[in-house]
């Protein structure tokens, strides 16, 4: 896929929490159009920290967020309308309990006046359908597997027509045997185009879909390169020690 | 000697309702105004307690502070005390002319009354309205941000409508506390039930029947009540959707 200007440019950021817990030391990332980024790392290396940080979900302690040029760190910026250009897929999926699949889908496009209710259910339905999953439509949530809720959550963010999704580990509340789906979705997301930032455990989906592989240990971005190279030949001892234990 | 002691909770002094033919409209009428007053103190105080619940959740500490000195003051002292303030405080800057609903119900003292009541109960409720709101996963709020949602829409949206369920049952309990506690406004002459009581026992002499009957009433609407709160609790509770 064609790579193109950046979407996202992240500047010395650093995350302290509550009782000078440091999670994020100085992390530059810079993610752009088309682009999947996997970020890897041991629990709680910061990953996540950093992901969340980029749709200030997580509100940085210092440095700059700029997306597409916006910076979000700033003081006038409004941050639920850049948000809708940024989807996000949570490990425990987040689905709305008391509402149906379709109005799962349907509630933020027409909330936000981004699309009329008619428009908003075509739209849902067409994802649905993509999905294979049409015949849910009118379910509630509870009735789905951890596959189908994650894959409902996934095509909920698209529903926006985001210019950037934010994976938080979308794959490790999921039973084994429901991994699969979800990935296999998300590598389709990435073959449409899709510019996506995959905080994972899954190597084997780092290293085959990813263009850019970034470990991360203590807070720090310890090291960057190509999913083959940072598999293959990981110049740091930290992330050699890590890549030995997970693969 | 000691026989003598117990001369007077004799069955006969318990439950002697011979005054009931000529003085039942005492207790109908105190039914009516108990329930009256703590309905309508309870649904007065929803409002201010949900503003309450947000203030106490909110990330601004003056707000927030706010909130918390309100509760602990309301809960921390005698609603007796709190009703003599209001009343005797409040209410003589305020004046209220003297008119009659219903037929027995003095606005000029049932308001002050209701007023009373509900500041009190808005300090419980926020806490329940609280526990109703922390009690919904922060995924959903994060979820609904992360759409673009701002935060009252997440709140209007996505974590009210769930937090409702934990409130409903909350706020019923709340509702038969409020039925007995309002028996407190008999000191002000409210003709509520207890007053009715207290009114026939004086009038009567019967010192003790009136209040073992009040008692009596006040346990055929509250223990039904609670039995009914708990089995539509259970029954949520085995339809909640994950």
């Amino acid at each position: 896929m064609e790579i193109g200007h950046e979407i996202i440019c992240a500047k010395n950021l650093g995350k302290v929490f509550d009782g000078n817990v440091k999670a994020l030391t100085d992390c530059d990332l810079s993610i752009k159009a088309g682009e999947v980024v996997a970020i890897i790392g041991p629990s709680g290396s910061g990953k996540s920290t950093l992901l969340r940080c980029l749709n200030l979900m997580e509100i940085p302690t210092s440095g700059t967020i700029l997306f597409n040029g916006v910076e979000l760190t700033g003081k006038k910026v409004n941050i639920d309308e850049q948000r809708q250009k940024m989807g996000m897929v949570f490990q425990h999926f987040n689905l709305f309990p008391h509402k149906t699949v379709l109005q799962n889908i349907m509630l933020a496009p027409v909330t936000l006046k981004k699309r009329t209710k008619a428009e908003a259910k075509k739209k849902a339905l067409e994802l649905l359908e993509r999905i294979g999953l049409s015949d849910k439509a009118d379910t509630y949530p509870n009735m789905l597997s951890g596959g189908q809720k994650q894959r409902i959550a996934i095509i909920r963010a698209l529903a926006m027509e985001p210019e950037v999704m934010l994976f938080d580990e979308p794959t490790s509340a999921l039973d084994p045997e429901m991994v699969g789906e979800v990935l296999d979705l998300m590598r389709r997301l990435a073959d449409l185009g899709m510019t996506m930032v995959v905080v994972t455990h899954e190597m084997g989906f780092a290293r085959e879909v990813a263009d850019r592989v970034i470990f991360m240990d203590e807070g720090k971005m310890i090291e960057e390169n190509t999913p083959k190279e940072l598999f293959e030949h990981p110049k740091n001892p930290r992330t050699q020690l890590f890549l030995s234990k997970v693969l | 000697m000691l026989y003598g002691l117990f001369d007077g909770m004799s069955p006969s002094n318990f439950f002697n309702f011979s005054f009931l033919p000529k003085y039942l409209s005492f207790f109908v009428q105190g039914v009516e105004y108990t329930l009256l007053l703590s309905v309508v103190s309870v649904a007065m105080a929803v409002l201010p307690a949900l503003l309450l619940a947000l203030m106490r959740l909110s990330k601004w500490k003056p707000v927030k502070w706010l909130s918390g000195a309100y509760i602990a003051v309301f809960r921390s002292t005698p609603l007796m005390v709190q009703l003599y303030i209001i009343y005797y405080g409040l209410f003589s800057v305020i004046k209220i002319q003297p008119y009659t609903i219903f037929g027995f119900i003095d606005i000029s003292r049932f308001i002050p009354g209701v007023v009373a009541l509900a500041l009190n109960s808005s300090a419980y409720v926020a806490e329940i309205f609280r526990a109703g709101i922390l009690a919904v996963d922060a995924g959903q709020m994060e979820a609904a941000r992360s759409l673009g949602l701002s935060k009252f829409q997440g709140m209007k949206l996505i974590v009210l409508p769930q937090a409702i369920k934990n409130i409903l049952p909350a706020l019923a309990n709340e509702l038969v506390t409020m039925v007995k506690e309002s028996s407190i406004c008999s000191i002000l002459g409210m003709a509520e039930l207890i007053w009715g009581a207290k009114t026939v026992a004086t009038t009567t002499y019967k010192t003790l029947s009136p209040y073992v009957l009040a008692a009596f009433i006040y346990f055929l609407i509250n223990f039904p009540a609670s039995k009914g709160i708990e089995a539509i609790e259970r029954r949520m509770r085995r339809g909640d959707r994950a």
